[in-house]
């Protein structure tokens, strides 16, 4: 049992658990602060990660250079995407993100091949961060993380905390209180004279940012960036992560992230726990070791469906500060 | 009512659980227990400069992700073959040139090293060209009709599930993600009274869609009616059919292991030369034939029947509606019933051209949303319209772009429409925020 709770909390704080928190985070100034309904958040952490991965390794450029790089081009896509689906209305802005998403992930796998590499994705590009690793060479492995892992763990958590705090204080000016009026009323922002346009493309471009982050971190764990790890589920699963947590609440999306690993991880080791050896608890008519992955993302699905019915506020969430429902 | 609704949507789980489990539990039985797991490599080598002859007694080296290199040498009949113990990964393949034989050589342009990845257990074929490009490419604009013939058809398929869709929007303002979910639904259980039951295809199709009706029903009396009557927001909802749609695919994959399947009936039909110009057989015909009738008959009853005539009431104002003496949540009942089942007609016929797998809703999701808001949100005709413009571009785009992008296509019409017609081409202004 200990081992599993061991297991558990390595990927509740994993480098892949840390990319799909910073997405989340991303994804709470779209959603939780400004009532967007992007559903393409797969697709900031994707160029993210592949203008971070191409730049360093088809162009030899160094890290800082591929990580501005991978900026760039999620503020680039945030613009291009807002320009003009920000005027629609709250379903329609969901599903053209979603499709626009879906768009990238099928050029990333299917165009330029000479730098995208199709399905093999990109690889080569983690040298340089790695060269930076402070961890002394001795150390083999430090709480379940090799000496890599920890590294980009401590820089990815690093990262969690400067967005923790900056969007804190970014939430308590009046520029996120602005923010949160056109969340709850655009027509009244409008009418104060604001410029609901701007500010929503402000938070677009915002969250979109910090999600490239997440691919950043993502793809250094990973060590490759691959199209296919950027579906529609990847931001599925973000979105679950941010209502778990609760919506418009700093800590939220990383409480729900590191929940959400942590009990995906548990579930996933006790259901094979029981379902092992020669005379498993759960009889493999009922669960083979190969129906683990789908039992607990049904879980999973079963979870976001319950959270949405019955606390749509998450865990740490405010019920009247989450009555966004633009129709 | 706080209590009821667990109940309800277990309710609704234990129903799809079981009837699945009838229909799986012997097919979805593990495969493995043999101890000596590994990757089979192999390939046949043919010299095509040389009539395809076998090309023999070629080294080719093998790589396996351990590190362990293997080699092998092609026989008489160019086949070379490795077992490579170990669980898959990285694989790095190499022919060595220098072992051809006289007069054959490598297709200019082609690698003589590959680097495929592959599962456990999963065996690699591998293909090296030797000799000239000899295969017949027959000019793009030649594949026009032919292309034009498998968009109409595909079209016509996706419009049963694009109709559904847009019926269940116009009248509770849901955009269902789950829908995708509601197709493999009908795939499936096809498959499984059909496979695994050996029951007639006809029979087996028309169980299923029963069967999407009886789930349509089941759906809204469990799930969508109580929270509408909770007040739940529309955008509460639509995260919920998000989820629902994430424990519906993961529930297909638990019972058909990530397999993909055939039915057992009509998979190959026997292909007919129309004027030289496509080539159709008879069960593609009589698919598109009766859901064109189906289309058609759904259709003409929303337009001019009594209850077509409710069903756009309630779409418009259910309160207006309501106070009109119109039962509204029994018109979004028969909205969701009818909804559903031509889901599930649309994953039949979609099992053909797909092949029965979980990922036949994932695949035709966003192309239903493509669809409709082309053909017009909340537009019954629109839906058809869409569908038929959204499957001849898919197929007909192929010609100008690779196929690993035709989808792209219809994303791409997607929000350039948003852009341009939020409405859609028969979509009514107002519905648009």
């Amino acid at each position: 049992m200990l081992d599993l709770i061991q297991s558990a909390l390595h990927d509740a704080f994993s480098p892949l658990g840390l990319s799909f928190i910073l997405a989340a985070i991303g994804l709470n100034v779209h959603y939780g602060y400004t009532g967007l309904l992007n559903f393409g958040q797969a697709a900031f952490c994707a160029v993210g990660a592949y203008g971070m991965g191409v730049g360093i390794a088809s162009f030899d450029l160094p890290l800082a250079l591929g990580l501005l790089i991978g900026m760039v081009a999620a503020a680039l896509l945030a613009l291009l995407l807002g320009i003009p689906t920000l005027r629609l209305r709250a379903d329609y802005l969901a599903i053209a993100t979603i499709a626009a998403a879906e768009i990238l992930r099928l050029c990333f796998s299917a165009t330029f091949k000479d730098y995208f590499h199709a399905r093999d994705g990109v690889s080569g590009f983690t040298a340089g961060f790695r060269s930076l690793n402070p961890y002394p060479e001795s150390m083999e492995s430090a709480l379940t993380f090799s000496r890599e892992d920890l590294w980009v763990v401590t820089v990815g958590w690093v990262l969690v905390a400067i967005f923790c705090i900056y969007l804190w204080r970014q939430m308590r000016s009046p520029w996120g209180r602005v923010l949160k009026s056109i969340r709850e009323d655009e027509l009244a922002a409008r009418s104060l004279g604001k410029n609901v346009y701007g500010y929503k493309m402000q938070a677009l471009v915002l969250g979109g940012v910090i999600g490239a982050f997440g691919g950043f971190v993502g793809g250094l764990g990973n060590a490759s960036v691959q199209p296919d790890s950027f579906n529609t589920d990847f931001t599925f699963i973000a979105f679950t992560m941010l209502i778990l947590g609760g919506a418009a609440r700093i800590m939220g999306p990383v409480l729900g992230g590191v929940l959400f690993w942590f009990a995906l991880s548990l579930v996933g080791g006790i259901l094979g726990k029981l379902s092992q050896g020669d005379d498993p608890i759960i009889s493999n008519a009922i669960l083979d070791p190969n129906q683990l992955s789908s039992v607990r993302f049904m879980i999973v699905g079963l979870a976001l469906m319950l959270l949405m019915i019955f606390r749509p506020q998450g865990i740490i969430g405010d019920r009247k500060e989450l009555a966004i429902d633009a129709r | 009512m706080h209590l009821r609704r667990p109940v309800g949507i277990s309710l609704l789980l234990a129903l799809l659980i079981a009837i699945l489990s009838l229909g799986f539990s012997g097919a979805a039985s593990a495969d493995d227990g043999d101890p000596e797991a590994g990757n089979l490599v192999s390939g046949a080598l043919k010299d095509t400069s040389n009539n395809d002859a076998p090309v023999a007694d070629v080294r080719v080296l093998i790589t396996a992700p351990d590190g362990q290199e293997y080699e092998a040498y092609s026989g008489a009949d160019g086949m070379w073959e490795v077992f490579v113990p170990g669980d898959g990964g990285q694989f790095v393949i190499a022919i060595d040139v220098e072992s051809l034989p006289e007069g054959a050589s490598m297709r200019e342009g082609r690698p003589t090293e590959l680097r495929p990845i592959a599962n456990p257990k999963q065996p690699l074929r591998i293909n090296f060209d030797i000799g000239v490009d000899t295969r017949e490419v027959a000019s793009k604009w030649d594949q026009l009709p032919e292309k034009l013939y498998n968009g109409l058809l595909f079209g016509l398929m996706l419009a049963l599930g694009a109709l559904g869709l847009n019926m269940i929007f116009g009248t509770t303002g849901l955009t269902n993600f789950a829908h995708g979910e509601l197709i493999t639904f009908g795939a499936v259980t096809t498959y499984m009274f059909n496979v695994t039951f050996g029951w007639p295809f006809l029979t087996a199709a028309l169980m299923a869609v029963l069967l999407a009706a009886l789930f349509g029903w089941l759906q809204e009396t469990a799930l969508w009616k109580p929270l509408r009557h909770r007040g739940t927001g529309l955008i509460a909802m639509m995260i919920v059919s998000i989820g629902f749609q994430f424990l519906l695919r993961n529930l297909f994959q638990y019972f058909t292991g990530g397999r993909t399947e055939s039915y057992d009936e009509h998979t190959t039909p026997e292909g007919h030369d129309f004027l030289g110009l496509f080539t159709y057989s008879y069960r593609d015909v009589a698919l598109a034939a009766i859901a064109l009738l189906v289309l058609i008959g759904v259709m003409c009853a929303l337009s001019f029947s009594r209850l077509g005539r409710a069903t756009r009431a309630v779409a418009d104002n259910p309160a207006l509606a309501a106070a009109t003496g119109i039962d509204v949540d029994r018109v979004i009942k028969l909205v969701w019933i009818i909804g559903t089942a031509l889901a599930g007609l649309c994953g039949v016929f979609l099992g053909f051209s797909l092949q029965v797998t979980f990922q036949i809703g994932q695949l035709t999701l966003l192309l239903l949303f493509a669809a409709v808001c082309v053909g017009g949100l909340g537009s019954i005709w629109g839906a058809l319209i869409g569908s038929l413009i959204i499957g001849v571009l898919i197929e007909v785009s192929t010609l100008v772009i690779p196929a690993d992008l035709k989808n792209a296509g219809a994303m791409l019409l997607l929000i350039v429409i948003l852009l341009v017609r939020p409405q859609g081409l028969l979509g009514l202004k107002e519905r648009i925020g």
